[in-house]
């Protein structure tokens, strides 16, 4: 069996930038393995720009950013296989994979990265009623054909989700002469960014139903009409609020889920949240030895912070196959309520800190004007004024290891109303 | 009278309050941008209330390349209200394989003494 020091699974900007991070780190017997025809993973169907201001400096497409990256692995001669399917890990940190160029083959890594991204969840995740008709389609795949092959979905087009996807998708479309009729959204708020929804939706004067789903779909051989429901604060579709749209394609953009089957098949625990690894603040999984970044971890809007996720992974690993890492005692992270949707790192070792941790956040619901808090041990020990945090949005909050060290068994996050006072 | 936007210049999307008056000649004065992490927000701000302007991305068909699209961009932001005019331009246009980034693939498209460029190597 071939031995590897460090195998990178999945090269879109996670994986890439994992293998640069390594590099720098001192690593050179890298492998990473990308399953499509080139590496870049879900960029390279973003042909929109949005991406690198802060890892360039600039604002490129994705195409543009994925390029900059690949050119980067090219010049320090890192090795990526593509057409290569990861087809199982295992704890011991063996894995199986098929190539045409290499065939089946089998790899003993002293490291691995997880970087496999994550995929759409589909129609059948969210029960939509009616028939099963052509012309439904999850947006990132509609992305997909029409933006590397020219195949146009369809001419009356409706998108359900107000993600990133489904707004760039709803522009996307009218430029190309679809007319998008509408997209609509469960949630009383948009889960997109604010900038696509002005540059995506308001510029093209497209309306965003907010609070209001799909609750029937028509049509035989095609679709031929959807029906669009208002929801109550429970989301239940409210009766006599039906009204039809006459379309033949309908775009899902109802979220996006971490690709961990190979995760679960080398026994790394999953957090329900996420659905991602759990990990610690060198991001290194419940597996020793196996690291993971980007999209597999937790779902990203932004490729920039991806790409941060990817160099620290790779710095990690680095340090993993180098130094490894000293035993010691771990603490929690985690939400303190219901506020906070999760934490991750899920797991600190205060006393090995050798840099600051930064902790990333989702709330759990729309606040305007609060405090956010943070807790040592059920003790209120820091508090920031916020003033919109939204589900879409990452926040991100770095504690040096002075802030951490004291701490005997949990940090917890959460949203209190007002401003509480220290004293 | 305060204006309410959002910033489309990057990802961070901050919420911007610019404080305008109408001038006596019927023009829009901003007297002060707020809300804004970094000195392009407060251009975009600026810029969008007297003569907005967008980036258009797109694709051109490609010949012999790895896939039958070639993505594009505008090489500089055009006026919003000529989106459509360009797209009919890029719609119009084929070529073939190799291309290199930023190669001129429309010069100054519709006039507007912009072009349509390639955003990858193909
Ligand atoms: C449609 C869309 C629009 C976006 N728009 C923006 C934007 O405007 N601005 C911005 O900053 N960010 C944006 N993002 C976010 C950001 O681009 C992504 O989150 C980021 O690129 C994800 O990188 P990743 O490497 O984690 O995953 P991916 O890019 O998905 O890469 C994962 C790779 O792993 C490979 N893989 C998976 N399983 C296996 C296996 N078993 N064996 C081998 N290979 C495997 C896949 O083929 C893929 O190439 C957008 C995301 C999407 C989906
Ligand atoms: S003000 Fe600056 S940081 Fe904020 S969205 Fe605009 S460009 Fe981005």
């Amino acid at each position: 069996m071939n031995t590897c020091d460090l195998v990178i699974i999945g090269g879109g900007s996670a994986g890439m930038a994992a293998a640069i991070g390594a590099y720098k780190s001192g690593i050179r017997d890298i492998l990473i393995l990308e399953r499509d025809a080139e590496p870049g993973g879900i960029l390279l169907q973003c042909i929109h720009n949005g991406f690198g201001l802060h890892t360039f400096g600039e604002e490129l497409t994705g195409p543009s950013y994925a390029e900059r990256f690949t050119g980067q692995i090219n010049e320090l001669g890192i090795r990526c296989v593509t057409g290569a399917l990861v087809l199982h890990l295992r704890a011991d940190k063996t894995l199986d994979y098929i190539s045409p160029q290499t065939g089946y083959r089998q790899v003993k890594a002293r490291a691995v990265i997880l970087a496999m991204g994550c995929r759409e969840r589909p129609r059948g995740a969210i029960g939509i009623p009616g028939t099963r008709p052509a012309g439904i389609w999850t947006a990132g795949t509609a992305q997909r054909y029409l933006n590397l092959d020219g195949i146009m979905p369809g001419r009356r087009v409706f998108i359900l989700g107000s993600g990133d996807i489904g707004l760039i998708m709803a522009r996307r479309m009218t430029l190309e002469g679809a007319q998008v009729l509408g997209v609509a959204e469960l949630m009383p708020y948009s889960n997109g960014l604010q900038r696509n929804i002005k540059q995506c939706l308001e510029d093209f004067d497209i309306p965003l139903f907010l609070s209001h789903t799909v609750t029937d779909i028509r049509g035989q051989e095609r679709l031929r009409e959807i029906v669009l429901s208002r929801v109550d604060e429970n989301r239940r579709p409210i009766p006599g609020t039906e009204r039809s749209f006459a379309v033949d394609t309908l775009l899902l953009s109802v979220g996006l889920v971490p690709e961990n089957y190979l995760s679960e098949e080398a026994g790394i625990v999953l957090h329900p949240r996420t659905r991602g690894p759990l990990v610690d603040e060198a991001l290194q999984t419940t597996v020793p030895g196996i690291f993971a970044c980007g999209n597999v971890l937790h779902v990203h809007d932004l490729v920039d912070f991806v790409s941060a996720e990817g160099t620290q992974a790779g710095e990690s690993a680095a340090r993993y196959l180098t130094d490894g890492f000293a035993d010691s005692r771990s603490i929690l992270a985690a939400p303190a309520d219901r506020t906070i949707g999760y934490v991750l790192p899920q797991t600190v070792h205060p006393d090995r800190l050798d840099k600051p941790v930064e902790f990333k956040f989702r709330v759990a619901d729309a606040y305007r004007n609060v405090t956010l808090q943070v807790l040592k041990d059920g003790q209120v020990y820091k508090e920031i004024r916020k003033r919109v945090l939204l589900p879409a949005e990452m926040e991100k909050l770095t504690l040096k290891k002075d802030d951490l060290l004291d701490v005997k068994q949990e940090l917890a996050f959460r949203i209190a109303a007002g401003h509480i006072d220290a004293s | 009278m305060k204006k309410e936007l959002t910033c489309i210049i990057c990802p961070m999307g901050c919420r911007l309050e610019a404080d305008c008056e109408t001038t006596e000649n019927g023009a829009l004065a901003i007297r002060s941008v707020t809300g804004n992490t970094c000195p392009r927000g407060e251009r975009y701000a600026r810029a969008e209330l007297s003569y907005p302007e967008r980036t258009v991305t797109s694709t051109v068909v490609l010949q012999g390349g790895r896939y039958r699209r070639l993505p594009v961009i505008t090489s500089a932001p055009i006026p919003k209200d000529r989106i459509f005019d360009v797209m009919e331009e890029i719609r119009a246009v084929s070529v073939c394989a190799p291309v290199k980034i930023h190669d001129i693939i429309i010069e100054n498209v519709c006039g507007l003494g912009v072009n349509i460029i390639a955003s990858r190597s193909l």
